[in-house]
C-alpha cells in the first residue's frame, strides 16, 4: 500500500531519477547561494558527459566569477586572460579540429574587455560553442556597472542607476554576434525554473552537437542573476531577472540553422 | 649540400618556422617584421607541414592563441615589432605564468610610443626584465644575422619546451629587412597528438581516464601556494642562467678595451675593431647570444683584463647597466648609442671609444 | 492503478540555502530547515515528504546540484 512506503523504499539505486553529473569534482562551488553559474556549469557537464566527449573536450575559463571553473569541471581547462577566451578557443580549435572546445564567460568578461576577440570569433566562423553568463553586472569585484547593466540599474559604479546619457547603453552581444555570417546557432536562455533549465539544456546539447558540424560558432547566452550584486535574496533575484532583464534580454533563438 | 638562399631576416624566421615542424603561427600586421606573416600565407604551411597559420584581430588576440596552443601541447609563436610586443605583454605574462612554452620574435623599431618604424635596440629592459607585470623571465636570443635568425628559431623551440617557459628572438629592423645567405636546413616533422600527450602530459589535450584532469592557468590565490610557485619560477630561472649563456667573443685574447654589443650593434662593432687595431687600440667584442641568461660570468673574467667597457645599443643605454652589474663596477663601463631608428656608424664608435678611454 | 511517489536526498553540508528550490517544487515538498549546516546554512529538506512525486524539478534549478531524486511506481 502506498500509504506504508517509506523514503527508505524509494531511496534507492533502481529509483534513481536525477544525481549530480560525475564531471562535476568534488570542489564546492565557490559562487554565492542562488547563483545561476552552478545550474550553467551543470548542464555544459551534462551535455559533455551524455555525449561522452569528456576525453575530447578542452574549456576555456574567463576571467570574473567563473575564474574558477577549472576547478569544478573535471574537463581539462586553460584560464585565459581577461575577454580572451575566445582567442584560446581559436588556437586550440584550429590546432585541434577533432575535439570539442568551448569557452565559459560572463558578461564583463566578453562583452567589454573581450568584445573584439568575441566579436572576430564569431566573425570567423570558428568552430567553438561560446557558453556567455549575463547577469548584468560585475559579479567579482564587488558589483560594478558592466557593459550589460540595464538603465537605471544601480551598481557600485552607478550608485544612483545607469544614467544612459552619461554611462552608454547596456550591450545586446547576442543579437550582435547572430548578425554575423559566422555565427551558426545563437540562442538565449535562462536557468531560474525548471523549464528554463530544460530549454537551456537542449541548447547547450545543440551547441556541442553543432561543433561537429563544422560550420561556425555557437553562442549560447544565459540570462543569469547576481543575488549579492544586485543585493537580494536569491529567489527575490530570480523574479527581478523576469521582470527587468528579460523584458531586455528576450529568451528565446535568435539565429537557427536552416533545416536541412 | 645544404640548400643555400638569398632571403629576409623575416622570411628566414617564417621558414624556419615551417623546418622547425611549427604547429601554429598566429600573427598581426606592422612594420618592420609583416614579411614573417606575408612569407606563412604565401607560402601555405598548412600544404607542407599542416602548420595552421592565422592573422589575428590585434596582437592581443595573437599572444592569447598562442597562449591557448601552448597549453594543449603545441609548438606555436608569434611575432611582432615593439609597439605590437608591448600589446602582447598581457598574454605573454600568462604564458610565463602559466610555464608554456612558446616561441615570440619582436623585429625592433624605434619608441616610444608608435616611435618610428626604423630599427633600434630599446626594448631590452622590456625584453630581459620580464616585460608584463609579475617576477617572470623570458629566454631571450639576439640574432646578429639572417642565418641566426632562421637558426635561432628550432633553438628558441627546444630551450622553450626544455625549461616550459616561454622564448624571444630579439631582432630589429635591420636585420628583419637585411638580404643574407642562409643555410636551410632539413624538415623536421610535427610532433604527433600521440607524442605531444607523452612529452607534456601537462597540456590541455582532453582528459582521459588514465589522469586527472590538466589545468593551464596562473592564478593561485593561496598567497602561501602562490610565494612556493614563484621560488619555483626563480629557481628555473637560476638553472637557466646556470646552464644557457651563450655568446661570441671576436680578438678578446689581447683586447685592452671591449665592446658590449649584440645584434646589428655588435655587427657595426666589427668593423670598428678594424679601424681600431689599423690605429694600434686592441680592442675586441663580446656579443651576448642569449640576453637572459646574460653572460655576466664571462664579462667579469674580462673586466680583469680589459681597461674599458663601451656597450654599443641602438638605445639611451639599457644593456649598459647589465653589464655594469656583471663587472660590479670595477672597471669603466660607458655607452655609446643611437636613437629614434638610427644605426650608429663603426667611425662613430671608435671616436666614442677613443674620447672615452684615450 | 499506478501512483508515483517520490523523495529527495540533499546533500546537506554542500546546500547553500538559497531556497530556488522550495519555489520549483510544484507540490511544496520543500522548505528551508530551521536548523543550520555546517556553514550556517538554513538547507533544504523534505518539509512534507508524502506529496514529493520525484519530478525533479528541485533538482534543476539547485545551482549547487545538492539534491539527487527518486521515484517509484506504488500500485494503489
Amino acid at each position: 500500500m502506498a500509504e506504508n512506503i517509506t523514503n527508505k523504499d524509494i531511496v534507492k539505486e533502481e529509483n534513481l531519477v536525477f544525481k549530480k553529473t560525475s564531471l562535476f569534482t568534488e570542489k564546492p562551488l565557490s559562487y554565492c547561494p542562488g547563483c545561476g553559474h552552478g545550474t550553467a556549469h551543470r548542464l555544459v557537464l551534462e551535455t559533455i558527459e551524455e555525449m561522452g566527449i569528456q576525453s575530447e573536450t578542452i574549456g576555456i575559463a574567463p576571467v570574473g566569477c567563473s575564474v574558477l571553473a577549472y576547478e569544478f569541471m573535471d574537463i581539462d581547462m586553460q584560464q585565459a586572460a581577461h575577454g580572451r577566451a575566445p582567442a584560446l578557443a581559436t588556437a586550440i580549435k584550429r590546432l585541434y579540429p577533432e575535439k570539442f572546445v568551448f569557452t565559459y564567460q560572463g558578461d564583463g568578461d566578453l562583452a567589454a574587455i573581450g568584445t573584439a576577440e568575441t566579436i572576430h570569433a564569431c566573425n570567423r566562423g570558428e568552430n567553438i560553442v561560446i557558453i556567455f553568463v549575463n547577469n548584468g553586472i560585475y559579479g567579482m569585484t564587488g558589483g560594478q556597472m558592466a557593459p550589460t547593466t540595464l538603465p537605471g540599474m544601480k551598481s557600485s559604479t552607478s550608485p544612483y542607476g545607469r544614467e544612459v546619457i552619461s554611462m552608454g547603453n547596456p550591450l545586446k552581444m547576442t543579437e550582435l554576434v547572430a548578425q554575423l555570417p559566422g555565427t551558426y546557432y545563437v540562442t538565449r536562455q535562462a536557468v531560474h525554473t525548471p523549464g528554463a533549465v530544460r530549454k537551456a539544456k537542449k541548447a547547450i546539447k545543440q551547441a556541442f552537437e553543432n561543433q561537429k558540424l563544422n560550420k561556425g560558432v555557437s553562442f549560447v547566452e544565459i540570462v543569469s542573476n547576481c543575488n549579492s550584486g544586485w543585493k537580494m535574496e536569491p529567489v527575490q533575484a530570480n523574479e527581478w531577472m523576469v521582470e527587468n532583464m528579460f523584458p531586455f534580454y528576450p529568451l528565446g533563438d535568435i539565429k537557427v540553422p536552416a533545416e536541412q | 649540400m645544404k640548400e643555400l638562399r638569398l632571403m629576409k631576416g623575416n622570411e628566414a624566421i617564417a621558414e624556419a618556422a615551417i623546418r622547425a615542424g611549427v604547429d601554429g603561427y598566429f600573427g598581426y600586421p606592422i612594420t618592420p617584421q609583416s614579411e614573417v606573416l606575408e612569407y606563412l600565407m604565401a607560402e601555405q604551411p598548412e600544404k607542407r607541414t599542416g602548420m595552421v597559420v592565422l592573422q589575428a584581430e590585434s596582437e592581443v588576440a595573437a599572444i592569447n592563441m598562442v597562449y591557448g596552443g601552448a597549453g594543449a601541447g603545441k609548438k606555436v609563436m608569434t611575432s611582432s615589432s615593439s609597439p605590437g610586443i608591448s600589446l602582447k605583454q598581457e598574454g605573454i605574462t600568462y604564458i610565463a605564468g602559466a610555464e608554456l612554452p612558446c616561441l615570440i620574435v619582436n623585429v625592433v623599431r624605434g619608441g616610444p610610443g608608435l616611435g618610428t618604424i626604423q630599427p633600434a635596440q630599446s626594448d631590452y629592459f622590456q625584453s630581459v626584465k620580464g616585460g608584463g607585470h609579475g617576477d617572470y623571465r623570458l629566454i631571450v636570443l639576439a640574432p646578429a644575422s639572417v642565418q641566426e635568425m632562421y637558426d635561432f628559431v628550432g633553438l628558441a623551440f627546444e630551450l622553450a619546451f626544455k625549461y616550459r617557459n616561454p622564448a624571444l628572438i630579439l631582432s630589429d629592423g635591420a636585420i628583419g629587412q637585411m638580404m643574407e645567405k642562409v643555410e636551410i636546413s632539413d624538415q623536421i616533422p610535427r610532433w604527433t597528438n600521440e607524442e605531444i600527450k607523452k612529452m607534456s602530459p601537462w597540456a590541455t589535450t582532453g582528459k582521459t581516464p588514465d589522469r586527472p584532469h590538466n589545468i593551464i592557468t596562473s592564478l593561485d590565490l593561496d598567497p602561501h601556494k602562490q610565494e612556493d610557485f614563484n621560488h619555483k619560477l626563480q629557481a628555473k630561472y637560476r638553472e637557466i642562467e646556470k646552464n644557457e649563456v651563450r655568446f661570441e667573443e671576436i680578438q678578446t685574447e689581447d683586447a685592452e678595451y671591449l665592446f658590449v654589443a649584440y645584434g646589428t650593434s655588435s655587427r657595426i662593432c666589427q668593423k670598428s675593431i678594424q679601424m681600431a687595431r689599423a690605429k694600434g687600440i686592441k680592442v675586441g667584442l663580446l656579443r651576448p647570444i642569449t640576453l637572459f641568461p646574460f653572460p655576466s660570468a664571462r664579462l667579469l673574467e674580462l673586466s680583469k683584463q680589459v681597461k674599458g667597457i663601451l656597450t654599443v645599443e641602438m638605445s639611451a643605454g639599457q644593456m649598459i647597466e647589465d653589464v655594469k652589474l656583471a663587472v660590479r663596477c670595477s672597471i669603466p663601463v660607458e655607452h655609446y648609442g643611437r636613437m629614434g631608428g638610427i644605426i650608429p656608424s663603426p667611425a662613430e664608435v671608435l671616436t666614442a671609444l677613443e674620447q672615452n678611454f684615450l | 492503478m499506478a501512483k508515483v511517489k517520490g523523495s529527495i536526498v540533499v546533500n546537506i553540508e554542500r546546500c547553500k540555502g538559497c531556497g530556488v528550490c522550495v519555489p520549483a517544487c510544484p507540490t511544496e515538498v520543500i522548505a528551508l530547515h530551521d536548523e543550520v549546516n555546517g556553514k550556517g546554512y538554513h538547507y533544504a529538506y523534505m518539509a512534507n515528504p508524502e506529496a514529493c512525486t520525484g519530478c525533479a524539478n528541485c533538482a534543476m534549478v539547485c545551482p549547487d546540484a545538492v539534491i539527487t531524486v527518486y521515484r517509484m511506481k506504488v500500485n494503489e
